[in-house]
């Protein structure tokens, strides 16, 4: 029954995912001068440096322990404290996030054991805080390394200080910098303390330089992520997290710190949720400027809503990112026909349900542990109107002619992935007049007639 | 600057010269810790490879690696796409304990059938290296099921460095090279080494050749095709440029059908004309008409361009320029290039050079510039700086830092989509060192302004 055995295999072709330590870099660039450090070959950071680097335009500098076959051997013990070693001298961090490799979590390296060891006999250099991560990729994809790094930190870092909660732990996930700066924007003007973890606003896309600044400003101040012991409540943005890697989750457990799990705040209802929970928690009212804002926002959706309606979308990329889309597609009518993720959490339908109101009424095909090739089969088949996710979509809208709206992670065909603003009413509002605006340009030039007033 | 420090471990990859004895110390790993802008083994292999279009190239090992190279390079297919596609064994946990061979040989299994390719490379890459997979074994066995060529590629990270993966990708072609017939190939024959087709540079140099009348048997690998391969030990010459990164392939071919190689760079004016004499020189006693059409081709070529440069040249005089690239032999080249544009090179270095070649760069270079081996963001920038650089030529990896600091960067690596070989690419690469240079958005970076 030899075919019966192909049909079953499939080799990953035009991968939906990256790998797990990229995830933890990004959330390490987001912490007050940090240096990311992995644990591994120097080839997997070189990688995800270039890779970072394509999405982001911004130099972004992660560390190698720089295995070679002895250290594959024998372990990566020295060449790790090496590494630190070299990491303080050139770069005297705050905080050094070390995240393991498939390389050597294979080899089973025991990471928080040699870093122990290190800071013992290093006492004159205890300044810099270490965290150690374990993110083998051969158990996940870059979103779980993100998570594990938030988590990690967290667990190394924040302690119960004081006995007065005060401020607002928010852990906005793998968004963009513009993402992350607007919701400094949204805590500040409720004029409620909060602490966010990461926090790349800054960090990855800042101002130009006189000269090389070896950490770039900006990020989670290592002190803020201290006082997340003390805070009130946590608000965690992200359906799928599984509690264990939550670390939202590790402050109840931990600090009795209760956690609010809410979804990516992508269009109207999911933001909502956002407002009202920190409007509860801190008792303060919403915003005058955000109840305009949806107002308006509302308005738009009135004006726009024939164009969109019951268009048909092809929507991929991290899970989470992938439920916020669904969720905002729909409440504006149009049908997110296939969701499609490399990740495979095994929650992706249910929390799509949970979204989408008339789920079975519109013969969704949900797709978790996904490639490219794949996707490309299917999408052919549900016809859609538009494709939106990552550049790595491109090839598939252009075998279909049709356009490809992109969001999230990487954007390396167009400029500006980092300015995305994808949450809040704002984001929905951009996303909104995109999504229509492409629709209308695609029903103005295929019409015989070459209308200019739609 | 007085906060940036050299690592120690480091002083001797980095030379200033006139300043000191020349002791340059390379050609060695990086220090853990220092974040160097170098890759690894499968990196090397991937690159020379990846024009092979149509082979499969399926990457063995957890997904990071094949997610991170899919499709990023600029080679052109003149025909088959099958190399831009990125196949992985994408391991997971339990073929880490259990071993990945039944899921390396059911991915080939499935592929082979559906893409029907003339051969598959497969390479492993540090955690197969680890697990001890017998690769060989499968694609042996694969090899004789499919009756296409199934080529292990042992490119694991871990065990050295770029070149390291250069070697294990030669290693590789080497089993094809000779199994193809060479009936009719002309004495006046090469092959084209060391090209990848980068934005079809190798058909601008394929071109020259043949009008010098040349038959170009094979060009590895840019715009690659097995069969060109497999007959490619029929030609009379290799041709083999600059990075040495099919070097070990034309030393075995020399070793085994004898064809002897020379080595050549398709940059700049000075290095292009070069090249093609070589060749013809080589040619001089088969064929003596050679030299002359080649004389010619030059003279109207350089004709051409000659006073669109003259032109930038006014522009950019005076100017000065940084050059970080992989293998040296492409910075001897750029620094002639940037001579021709009336610019000055204060900063040169390479990830993998020899002490031959950082011997040839120090005799290249002026008093005062700064030669390195290796470097990192810190050391490229603490140099850029000092040193005033307008322009510098790098990596994707040392772009985000130039335009941080007001520095006009040119992209010359194999992702960029310019052809910036040949004749017709030196105008390109003067066109866009102008504009990289001269661009207005640079009066507003704050250095500029101090
Ligand atoms: S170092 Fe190893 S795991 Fe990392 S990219 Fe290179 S081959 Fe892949
Ligand atoms: S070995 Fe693992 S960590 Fe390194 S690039 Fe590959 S998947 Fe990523």
């Amino acid at each position: 029954m030899k075919t019966q055995q192909k049909a079953e295999y499939k080799a990953t072709s035009n991968a939906c995912k990256h790998c797990s330590p990229l995830g933890a870099s990004l959330v390490f660039r987001g912490i007050e001068n940090t240096i990311p450090l992995l644990h591994g070959s120097q080839g997997c950071s070189t990688y995800i440096r270039r890779y970072l680097i394509s999405h982001y335009n911004e130099p972004i500098d992660i560390a190698s322990s720089n295995f070679s076959e002895e250290t594959a051997v024998f372990g990566g013990g020295a060449n790790l404290k090496l590494a630190v070693d070299n990491i303080i001298q050139q770069y005297h961090p705050a905080m050094i996030g070390v995240g393991t490799t498939c390389l050597s979590e294979t080899i089973g390296d025991d990471v928080p054991m040699i870093l122990r060891d290190y800071l013992k006999n290093n006492r004159e250099e205890n300044g810099t805080v270490i965290v150690p991560v374990s993110t083998p990729s051969y158990s996940g994809t870059h979103i779980d390394g993100f998570h594990a790094a938030v988590r990690a930190t967290v667990d190394t870092v924040a302690q119960k200080q004081s006995s007065h909660a005060a401020g607002i732990n928010f852990f906005p996930g793998m968004l963009s910098p513009a993402d992350h700066r607007h919701f400094h924007e949204i805590f500040s003007d409720f004029g409620v303390a909060y602490n966010m973890l990461p926090d790349y606003s800054q960090t990855l896309d800042g101002p130009m330089w006189t000269e090389y600044h070896k950490i770039p400003e900006g990020g989670t101040p290592v002190k803020r992520i201290v006082a997340m012991g003390d805070a009130v409540a946590s608000i965690e943005l992200g359906r799928i997290l599984a509690e264990t890697k939550s670390a939202g989750q590790l402050l109840a457990d931990k600090f009795e710190i209760p956690n609010h799990r809410i979804g990516l705040p992508i269009g109207i209802k999911e933001t909502d949720v956002l407002f009202d929970r920190i409007s509860e928690i801190s008792g303060k009212p919403i915003p005058e400027k955000y109840v305009q804002e949806r107002a308006r926002l509302i308005d738009a959706y009135a004006d726009g809503h024939k164009y969109v309606f019951e268009a048909r979308a092809v929507v991929y990329g991290e899970e989470d990112l992938v439920i916020g889309m669904a969720s905002f597609l729909s409440e504006i009518g149009i049908v997110p026909a296939l969701c499609a993720s490399g990740g495979k959490s095994g929650h992706l339908e249910a929390k799509l349900r949970q979204v989408i109101d008339d789920f079975d009424a519109k013969q969704i095909q949900v797709k978790e542990g996904i490639d490219f090739v794949e996707i490309g089969e299917i999408a052919k088949k549900v016809n859609p109107d538009f494709l939106i996710g990552n550049s790595k979509g491109y090839k598939i809208a252009r075998s279909m002619k049709k356009p490809l709206i992109r969001i999230g992670f990487p954007i390396h065909d167009r400029m500006g992935g980092a300015r995305i603003v994808h949450v809040g009413y704002r984001g929905a509002q951009q996303l909104f007049d995109t999504i229509t605006n492409t629709i209308i340009a695609n029903r103005q030039d295929s019409s015989p007639v070459g209308y200019f007033y739609m | 600057m007085a906060s940036i420090s050299i690592l120690k471990g480091r002083e001797k990859q980095i030379y200033q010269k006139g300043s000191q004895d020349f002791d340059m110390s390379c050609d060695k790993k990086s220090l853990a810790g220092s974040i160097s802008q170098r890759a690894c083994v499968f990196c090397g292999s991937r690159v020379v490879l990846y024009p092979i279009a149509d082979a499969l190239h399926l990457i063995h090992g957890p997904i990071g690696c094949a997610s991170y190279t899919w499709d990023i390079r600029g080679s052109l297919s003149s025909g088959p796409q099958l190399h831009r596609m990125s196949f992985s064994t994408d391991l997971q946990e339990r073929d880490i304990i259990f071993g990945g061979e039944k899921k390396l040989t059911n991915a080939l299994d499935t592929l082979i059938d559906q893409y029907k390719p003339k051969a598959a490379f497969v390479y492993a890459t540090c955690i197969v290296g680890l697990i001890g997979d017998d690769i060989d074994a499968i694609c042996k066995k694969m090899s004789e099921e499919k009756g296409i060529p199934v080529l292990p590629v042992h490119s694991e990270g871990f065990k050295g460095t770029k070149k390291d993966g250069y070697k294990a990708a030669c290693d590789a072609m080497a089993n094809i090279v000779g199994t193809g017939s060479i009936k009719d190939i002309s004495p006046l024959s090469i092959n084209i080494m060391g090209e990848f087709n980068i934005a079809g540079e190798a058909w601008v140099i394929r071109d020259y050749y043949e009008r010098m009348g040349l038959e170009v048997v094979s060009v590895f690998t840019g715009d690659g095709r097995v069969e060109n391969i497999k007959r490619s030990h029929g030609a009379a010459l290799n041709v083999v440029q600059c990075s040495g990164s099919m070097l070990h392939l034309a030393q075995h071919m020399q070793e085994k059908y004898g064809i002897p190689y020379i080595r050549v760079s398709y940059f700049g004016i000075e290095d292009m004309s070069k090249a093609l004499y070589d060749v013809a020189e080589h040619f001089q006693d088969i064929d003596p008409e050679v030299l002359p059409r080649t004389q010619a081709l030059v003279r109207e070529e350089v004709k051409k361009i000659h006073p669109v440069l003259k032109q930038y040249k006014k522009k950019l005089h005076g100017k000065k320029a940084a050059i970080y690239v992989g293998g040296a032999f492409k910075a001897f080249s750029m620094i002639k290039a940037l001579r021709t544009l009336g610019m000055d090179v204060v900063l040169a270095g390479s990830q993998t050079g020899t002490k031959e070649d950082y011997q040839v760069l120090k005799d290249m270079c002026d008093d005062g510039t700064v030669i390195v081996d290796d470097a990192n963001p810190v050391e490229l920038s603490k140099y850029s700086i000092e040193k005033k650089v307008s322009l510098f030529v790098g990596g994707v990896k040392e772009r985000p830092m130039a335009f941080k600091l007001g520095i006009g960067f040119c992209d010359h690596n194999h992702e960029r989509k310019l052809s910036l070989a040949g004749y017709s690419g030196m105008i390109n690469f003067a066109r866009e060192v102008y504009a990289s240079v001269t661009s207005p958005v640079w009066q507003f970076a704050p250095q500029r302004n101090q």
